[in-house]
């Protein structure tokens, strides 16, 4: 996306929730959702319109973690790696995504379609194993299930392109 | 014993207990809560009502009420079917509190991970307005005035802590403040502010109804009244249950159909104890085995090595990092950990982790770091030998 582009973002977001300081988190993950990541070039230009110095905003920002300050794909895949997910069989739900997508977790696609991590507890604990993809939840989770579920937004994507 | 969901998922018309409330004082309904005995259900146990009357005896002409949503506790999903299920409670139960107190603005700091549950709390806080039970002159009260916020957080364990949950709301890294000051003196915005549970607010509305008598006569002498608790794990039936207070471990386990020989029950989640099957006599309230409600049943073929690691690790990413006995003890005992899972480990090295753990426990500066100790002391006491032997060796 370019820095125009990201600017009018900022504008439109800044014009309805203001620039005092607790609204600075509602900010960001704002901006987050719509533009995929908190580049420098965002948390500047935030940092810049709140009075506030580029440290203490990218402070905030890598706190977070649902918040991205690397650069991600266009779906997070989170899988919650917590106990009862865990108890209920998370590790074959990563070996499945790792191999269908051909990348290891905290990796990217080549297309920048997916990016893989791990998440802590998502309160689905008995209902394990569960995955976040963007904000949408998958539970009682089993390897093929996951990977048509993922398969599934490739393919909405590719119509979306189309 | 009771495991019928019937208090807490029970159906109640939407604004009753309001109506009731606005009849007597704010003073009254604090009594009524203190004389119920209701403590709080995320897991500290502080007095309700002492919350509530503490705020309202300020002079402070600002004042807050936060509904704590940022459910994160490993193995604990209640507050997730409380507000899929039962949201006008808690809207109802915050703005009763706005009565007691004189608050006249309220927050729900929802976690970021439920973000899905969102447009249900805004339906029931527009259908509130809509029927006067939420905005200005509620139920034509003249100067009862509430309105809610709802604030998204964005992924930090942390944040359920209260003084983290206030840093975050002022738009800040969710570090935890020292306590004292508590809230309820100094809280949003240096302002009274009362922080309740969203099981805690729920409730509320019920001992408004059926009188403070009712719910202080379940449970035992020093834990009042029913409790949620969310049970996964080893079993075959995973769930909410509601108990009374004081409910055995063994009982639980045949309520929640576990098998027989279950080898631990992990107790309180990540920061809790674990219980091994001596203790499973022991009862489930605030004078014996304390709980926010998260259990999880851990069954005989699991590796208590790996159940702890997953627990430390949970730590070592949840730290806020702000002080060093909890961003450098949970990665040391994190690395300790490790060793035993190469088969490195050994009887010195446990007893240096143990008494790191004793430091973490009186240095750290809130209760993260404090309770991480919990499951690492009772995990690697009661189950020495698998530690020991390390998953490499132990079959």
């Amino acid at each position: 996306m370019n820095n125009d582009l990201i600017l009018s973002r900022i504008t439109d977001i800044i014009d309805q929730y203001g620039t005092s300081r607790d609204k600075l988190l509602p900010v960001l993950i704002n901006l987050n959702h719509d533009l995929g990541k908190l580049s420098s070039f965002t948390i500047n230009e935030v940092a810049r319109k709140f009075q506030l110095s580029q440290t203490e905003v990218y402070a905030i920002a890598s706190f977070y973690h649902l918040l991205n300050v690397k650069p991600v794909g266009r779906y997070i895949i989170r899988i919650c790696r917590t106990i009862s997910c865990d108890l209920s069989g998370k590790n074959q739900i990563v070996k499945s995504l790792e191999a269908e997508l051909g990348i290891s977790m905290g990796e990217t696609t080549k297309d920048n379609l997916f990016t893989l991590e791990f998440a802590n507890c998502m309160g689905m604990c008995e209902q394990g194993p569960a995955m976040l993809i963007n904000a949408d939840l998958y539970n009682n989770l089993t390897p093929a299930k996951a990977v048509e579920i993922v398969n599934s937004y490739a393919l909405k994507s590719r119509s979306l392109l189309s | 014993m009771n495991n019928q969901l019937e208090i807490i998922f029970s159906t109640l018309e939407m604004g009753k207990a309001l109506a009731k409330t606005i009849e007597i004082s704010g003073d009254e309904i604090i009594s009524i809560i203190k004389e119920s005995e209701l403590k709080g259900r995320g897991g500290a146990g502080f007095p309700t009502g002492l919350k509530w009357e503490t705020v309202a005896q300020s002079s402070d002409s600002e004042k807050f009420i936060i509904c704590n949503a940022d459910e994160g506790e490993p193995g604990t999903f209640k507050d997730r079917q409380i507000i899929q299920e039962q949201c006008p409670k808690i809207i109802e139960s915050m703005t009763i509190a706005a009565y007691a107190t004189g608050a006249q603005k309220g927050y729900i700091y929802l976690r970021g991970e439920y973000t899905y549950l969102l447009d249900n709390i805004k339906r029931c806080i527009e259908n509130f307005k809509k029927k006067n039970l939420l905005g200005n002159s509620i139920l034509d009260k003249k100067n009862f005035n509430f309105d809610i916020e709802i604030r998204i957080g964005a992924g930090a364990y942390i944040c359920g802590e209260e003084t983290a949950l206030l840093e975050s709301l002022e738009g800040k890294r969710g570090e935890p403040r020292y306590k004292p000051p508590y809230p309820v003196s100094i809280g949003l915005q240096d302002k009274p502010t009362v922080i309740n549970n969203v099981e805690t607010l729920c409730y509320i509305p019920h001992i408004i109804l059926k009188g403070p008598e009712w719910f202080k006569n379940v449970g035992t002498d020093k834990s009042a009244g029913y409790k949620l608790f969310s049970i996964s794990g080893d079993c075959n039936k995973p769930g909410i249950y509601e108990f009374e207070f004081g409910i055995s471990i063994n009982e639980l386990l045949k309520q929640v159909e576990a098998p027989s020989d279950v080898k631990a029950v992990q107790i309180g989640g990540a920061g809790g104890f674990c219980a091994s099957s001596k203790d499973f006599d022991k009862h489930l309230c605030f004078e014996g085995i304390p709980t926010g409600g998260s259990i999880i049943i851990i069954g005989k073929e699991r590796n208590m090595l790996d159940i702890l690691l997953n627990f430390i690790e949970f730590f070592k990413e949840e730290s806020c990092g702000q002080c060093t006995p909890c961003r450098e003890g949970s990665l040391r005992l994190y690395e300790g950990l490790i060793q035993f899972k190469e088969g490195k480990g050994n009887s010195s090295l446990l007893e240096n982790l143990q008494s790191l753990c004793e430091t973490m426990k009186v240095a750290s500066k809130c209760g993260l770091g404090q309770s991480i100790p919990n499951s690492f002391i009772s995990i690697t006491e009661k189950f020495k030998d698998e530690i020991i032997l390390g998953s490499g060796i132990y079959v």
